[in-house]
This record gives structure tokens, C-alpha cells and sequence, in this order.
């Protein structure tokens, strides 16, 4: 689950990792109010949406007055703000946080991230800050140090020390930073985040180190033992895959036209795959999950049938523990709760496949049905087409 | 020959007397499978399908000798019925159970690699040496003893290939889902390692997915070790960057992780990429009979 910049600073705050003094806003006069409050020479104004790039999008702007800081949030709120990560429709800015502006002497990058190749978190720190880090990896993976969490399960002492006396850092600089990275890595730990990152973290004039930006995304699997449920910001999601997650569908919006019901989800992956093979794009990925039940294949073709870009539906159920002539009957039921007008391709494959067919075929509704896994990507294709002709 | 499993492997079911747990040991029963005992604990005593339940795995271990355990417990449990099993000595450990936290995976992968368990999964359809033991939840009617090796990170689209494989008439040796999670217990290259000395093992069928870098790592060892042919498929090529495509593990993150990227590697290795997972059986059946 990804959060917004001000929830994750929230959640620094609470373990006493320093951030920057600041509100979360969502109207211009309350940003007036707090730069008035604030009092610092200059406040920074920040968009909040999930997606990064916010700056370069011009979602984060610095002001001198509350009088400017109130312009800057009259501008921002509202705007729909377009980074790299948002795709080309943007996203609507909602709440701005308005934070003192800090006398910054340098800038590093620290990260947290689960490494798959040695299959434990592993920390980051690098002494160019407030840029892509990706982009300095290419440049000057030198700059980058890393050190990888033990069996311990935790940032031990001197792993933060070797991070940052070889970050370059010296004296009080580098005892605040050690204890920065300790507090941080705490932080990742206790709420299970899948990714933690500073992006920049300061040091000011005044030798304080402090986290100018934060992102925190936290690990789906573990929200059960967490209380974030509230952090939840549905209005940064699709519509269509929050109403399918109300009925345990796995299901993400795509830009084409063939809607895909799959049982598993590398088979609907490799589904999708194929339909572009076939010569057009899937509508979504949806894995209805092995059983496909009747309630959750209905739920399905709602959830298809509200995308108005569907023009075809491709079902591709492998019958392995689940019986196909079971499945075919939960289809024939959904069809008669869901109002469907498009072309239904179905392709049952596994236990009891041929009387699946047998109740496809004799079923009111005009399904086209298909034995190969290639032959059904096709069919759905060229139903679309035949369509539009 | 198999690998990880045959006709002798004694298995404890950890989570039996569930739901999922009692349908899947009826089907593993049926199967032929030797299931010795269930685990669940406060329900030592009793008796469930017809075969004991004890409390712990130690003592289920001392009792009937059991030397594989597979796992259906809730997931806020599982971690902990994996080191249960790795710290009673129980040798392969197959987890089915899908949604564990990764930091408890974290924990778990350095447990059971320090006491030389064979952990496999979680998140994960099991383990099948056709004919011989299912350990898992795969039908078994779509496998066919044989001389194929399919290793795979995914369930139904394994059991698609699996199917295919049987069609051309191969069959398998042994199938492994590795599981879908970003931290699993064996690899592509464990497997791979296991299957170049199986004699019953001619061709490997390796089914790989968007996200992190196994198939890289498969493909370098494949490179410079391994001379059985390999056919592999690799789904998510229209998956797009950022969105976690129902497998905890299977996400582009960072620009990494695509199916352009593992495709280049594993062709670099010499190994038949197909473009379609249709043809997975068609294309090993040739793979074999040019080697």
C-alpha cells in the first residue's frame, strides 16, 4: 500500500526521526495560516498525490510571505498535477502540506529496500541527494553505499557507522546522521514497509539532519498486524480496482479493449500476453482465484461491464481441484445477474472440460467457445473485430 | 529418479484439520501420497481422515518418523510452522500458504538455510514427482510420469504447461512451483542444480514472471553448467511498471524486473524463450529431439 508524503512524516515523527515543521492543508487560506504560523522567511508548498516526480510536475513550490503561500495553494489544490509516474491524465491534487523552508548545507539520499537477491532489506546511503537515484546508480554507483541487514533483523551500530563515515561525513555531521539511519530503520521495521526512502535528507547549517521528503510503502501482506487502515487514500486509486478488492478480486485497470477473467495469476499475465500476440491489448488483469465461484465470476463481469473500454470479454479458466462444468454453470448463472453486450470468448480447460463446453453451447447465451489457449486469445480479437465491421 | 521427493517421502500435514488442509490431504491420499499425521495445535489426541493428530511437530516427528512437512496454515501463522518444522528436523518443507508478511520471510529464508531444510514455497502449488508423490495442491490427473523437469513461479499457468507436456506425450519427472513471493525458500537454481543430476530428467521446462531477478540468475548458471535443454516462458510482457500483478513478487519496480530484460538473459544463455505459452510443450518436444 503506498501512503502520501505528510502520513509517512507522521509516522517518522512517532519514532523521533527529525522532519521538518509543517501541516497538512486542504484549502489556500488554511496554507496562509499555517506559513503565518510557522513564521520562517520562506515555506515550501507540496502537492500530496502518491506518485513521484511531484516537483518536476511543478506540485511543490516555495514561498516568501503567507500572502504567496496562500497564491501557491490557490494554484496547486485543484491542479492536475502530471508526473513520469502518473501517465499522461494526471492526478488531482486534493491537499497540499505546507512546510518551514530549512537553511540546507547538503543533501543525501537514504533507502530502504527489500533485496530478492539476498533475500533480506538492505540500506542505502548516498551523498548525492534530492536527485533520481536510479540515474546516480548508472552514473555513480560509487556514491552509493549499502549495507545488508543480518540475522539480527536489525541496523546494528556499526553498520550505520561504516555507511556514514564512508559517505564522506565528519564529526557531529556524521553522529546525527548514524543516529538518523538507526531511528529510520527502526521506522521500516515496525510498520513491515516493503520500501522506505529519504529523498532528500538534509543536513542544515546548523548541523541538523533532517528528512525533507519521505515515502514510505508498506507491505500489503502485513497490514493485518498494522493500524494503517485509516492511511488508505482511495481516491489515488482506480475505482474499478477498489470495488474489486471489496470482493477479494485481484484486478488492475490496463488501456485496452479485451477484458480478461483468468483463474491464477500467472495464467492471467500469461493470457494478457497472449491477446497482444493475438493483435490487440487487454482491458485489465483479473485473476477471479482458483475456485471461481459463482458470486466471484458474477462479481467479475460487473466489474468488466463498467469499463467501457471492454469490447470483448476473454474467459480463461484452468479446471485443475475445480471442476469446468462447475464453472460453467457459475458463468451461465452470472450471465443471468449481469446485463453483458459483448462478445463472451470462453476457453475451459482441465477436469470435466467437455461437458463444460456442452453446457456453454446449450446455454442461452451466444458464448463462443474455445479448446486452445492461442485459439480463444484469437477468437476474442476477432469478435472485436467483426464487431466493429 | 525425482528430485526433493519419491515413492518413500513420509509427509506431515501442518494445518490438517482445516478447511483447505483437510481438502488437499484427501486429494495427496488419493493420490498415493504417504501422509503419516496431521499438526494442529490443542488437537493432539484425536484422529482426522483417519490418520493421528499431534500438537507439535516434534513430537509428530518422533512418532511416525515423517521426513516432509506441507504447510495450510493462516498466514500471520505460517512463519512460525516453518521454523517449527525446520527446528524438528523435518528435511522439505513445502508451504502453500499465500499472504506471509516479507519480513517474516526474511527471518524464516535465514532459519531454515542455517538448520539445511529444504523449504519450499510459501505462496506456492507444491511439489509433484508424477506417479510417485503430490505434495501440494496441483490436480493430478494433468501430470504423466515422464522425463520433463518443470520449475515455475506461478500455479494455473504450471498446470497449463504441465498439461501441454503430457499432450506431446513427454510427461514429467518432477514439477515444482516455487511460489510467487518476493522471498522463497528454493530457486530456479536450486531446482536446476537438483535436475542436472537426475537421470530420469531430459529437458526442463523453466515458467518465469515479471519481477525480481531469478530468471537472470537461472540464466547465468544455465550458461556454464547445465546441458540438458531448457524451454522457458516468461508472462507479464503486457504487465505495466509499478502495479503488483496479483503475485506479491511479480512487480516492475525501479525500471527492473520486465519480461524484455529476463528474456534477453535467458537467450543469451542459449536457452528457447517462447513467445507464446501455447506452444511450451510443441517447443521442449523439439528442444529434445535436436539435443
Amino acid at each position: 500500500m503506498k501512503i502520501h508524503e505528510y502520513q509517512a512524516k507522521e509516522i517518522l515523527r512517532k519514532f523521533d526521526v527529525p522532519i521538518p515543521r509543517g501541516q497538512i492543508c486542504s484549502t489556500a487560506d488554511g496554507a496562509e495560516r499555517v506559513a503565518y504560523l510557522l513564521g520562517s522567511e520562506k515555506v515550501v508548498v507540496k502537492a500530496q498525490i502518491h506518485a513521484g516526480g511531484r516537483g518536476k510536475g511543478g506540485g511543490v513550490k516555495i514561498a516568501s510571505s503567507p500572502r504567496e503561500a496562500l497564491q501557491i495553494a490557490n494554484n496547486i489544490l485543484g491542479m492536475n498535477l502530471v508526473t513520469h509516474q502518473t501517465g499522461p491524465k494526471g492526478k488531482e491534487v486534493l491537499k497540499v502540506l505546507v512546510e518551514e523552508g530549512l537553511p540546507i548545507k547538503k543533501e543525501f539520499y537514504v533507502g530502504i529496500v527489500i533485496d530478492r537477491s539476498v533475500n533480506s532489506p538492505v540500506v542505502m546511503l548516498c551523498s548525492e541527494g534530492g536527485v533520481e537515484i536510479e540515474e546516480v546508480a548508472q552514473r555513480s554507483p560509487e556514491k552509493i553505499q549499502k549495507v545488508r541487514i543480518t540475522c539480527t533483523g536489525k541496523l546494528l551500530p556499526y553498520q550505520a557507522r561504516t555507511l556514514v563515515y564512508s559517505s564522506g561525513l565528519k564529526g557531529r555531521e556524521a553522529r546525527a546522521m548514524i543516529d538518523f539511519l538507526l531511528k529510520f530503520y527502526k521506522v521500516f521495521a515496525a510498520c513491515d514497509a516493503s520500501l522506505a526512502e529519504i529523498n532528500p535528507v538534509v543536513i542544515t547549517e546548523d548541523e541538523r539532519v533532517i528528512a525533507l521528503d519521505a515515502k514510505i510503502n508498506l507491505d500489503d501482506n502485513a497490514l493485518f498486524r498494522q493500524e494503517f487502515h485509516e492511511l488508505r487514500d482511495i481516491s489515488e486509486e482506480d475505482p474499478l480496482e477498489v470495488e474489486s478488492s471489496m470482493h477479494n478480486l485481484n484486478y488492475i485497470k490496463l488501456n485496452g479493449d479485451v477484458g480478461c477473467m483468468v483463474n491464477g495469476a500467472g495464467l492471467a499475465m500469461a493470457t494478457m500476453d497472449l491477446v497482444k500476440l493475438a493483435g490487440s491489448m487487454p482491458a485489465n488483469f483479473l485473476d477471479v482465484g482458483g475456485a471461481a465461484s459463482v458470486e466471484r465470476v458474477s462479481a467479475a463481469f460487473r466489474i468488466l461491464m463498467k469499463d467501457k473500454d471492454v469490447k470483448a470479454v476473454l474467459v480463461n479458466i484452468f479446471g485443475g481441484i475445480v471442476r469446468c462444468d462447475r464453472v460453467a454453470s457459475g458463468i451461465v448463472e452470472a450471465m443471468k445477474q449481469v446485463k453483458v453486450n459483448v462478445p463472451v470468448v470462453t476457453r475451459l480447460q482441465g477436469t470435466n472440460a467437455a461437458e463444460a463446453r456442452r453446457i456453454l453451447d446449450q446455454a442461452e447465451f451466444p458464448f463462443i467457445v474455445a479448446e486452445g489457449l492461442a485459439e480463444a486469445a484469437e477468437k476474442a480479437v476477432q469478435s472485436i473485430q467483426q464487431t466493429a465491421a | 529418479m525425482s528430485i526433493f521427493v519419491d515413492e518413500k517421502t513420509r509427509v506431515i500435514v501442518q494445518g490438517m484439520t482445516g478447511q483447505e488442509g483437510t481438502f488437499h490431504t484427501q486429494q495427496c491420499l488419493e493420490y498415493g501420497t504417504k501422509i503419516v499425521c496431521g499438526v494442529t495445535p490443542g488437537k493432539g489426541g484425536t484422529t482426522h481422515l483417519g490418520l493421528p493428530v499431534f500438537d507439535t511437530v516434534a513430537e509428530a516427528r518422533v512418532e511416525t518418523d515423517a521426513n516432509a512437512s506441507v504447510i495450510f496454515v493462516p498466514p500471520q501463522f505460517a512463519a512460525d510452522s516453518i521454523m517449527e518444522a525446520s527446528d524438528s528436523g523435518i528435511q522439505l518443507i513445502v508451504c502453500i500458504t499465500e499472504g506471509i508478511p516479507t519480513l517474516d520471510m526474511v527471518r524464516v529464508k535465514d532459519f531454515v538455510t542455517r538448520r539445511k531444510s529444504h523449504l519450499i514455497g510459501p505462496n506456492c502449488p507444491g511439489i509433484i514427482s508424477p506417479g510417485k508423490c503430490k505434495l501440494g495442491i496441483m490436480p493430478g490427473f494433468v501430470h504423466s510420469e515422464g522425463c520433463i523437469g518443470v520449475i515455475s513461479r506461478s500455479g494455473t499457468l504450471t498446470y497449463e504447461a504441465v498439461q501441454q507436456i503430457t499432450d506431446v506425450g513427454l510427461g514429467q519427472s518432477t514439477c515444482i512451483g516455487i511460489g510467487g513471493d518476493p522471498i522463497i525458500g528454493t530457486t530456479f537454481v536450486d531446482c536446476l542444480k537438483a535436475f542436472k543430476n537426475d537421470d530420469q530428467t531430459k529437458g526442463i521446462v523453466l515458467i518465469g514472471e515479471i519481477g525480481g531477478t531469478a530468471e537472470e540468475e537461472a540464466a547465468l548458471y544455465i550458461q556454464g553448467n547445465f546441458d540438458k535443454p531448457v524451454v522457458s516462458f516468461i508472462a507479464g510482457k503486457t504487465a505495466p511498471p509499478g502495479k503488483r500483478m496479483g503475485h506479491a513478487g511479480a512487480i516492475i519496480a525501479g525500471g527492473k524486473g520486465t519480461a524484455a530484460e529476463k528474456e534477453a538473459a535467458l537467450r543469451a544463455a542459449g536457452i528457447l524463450v517462447c513467445n507464446s505459452p501455447a506452444e511450451i510443450g510443441e517447443k521442449m518436444l523439439e528442444a529434445l529431439q535436436k539435443a
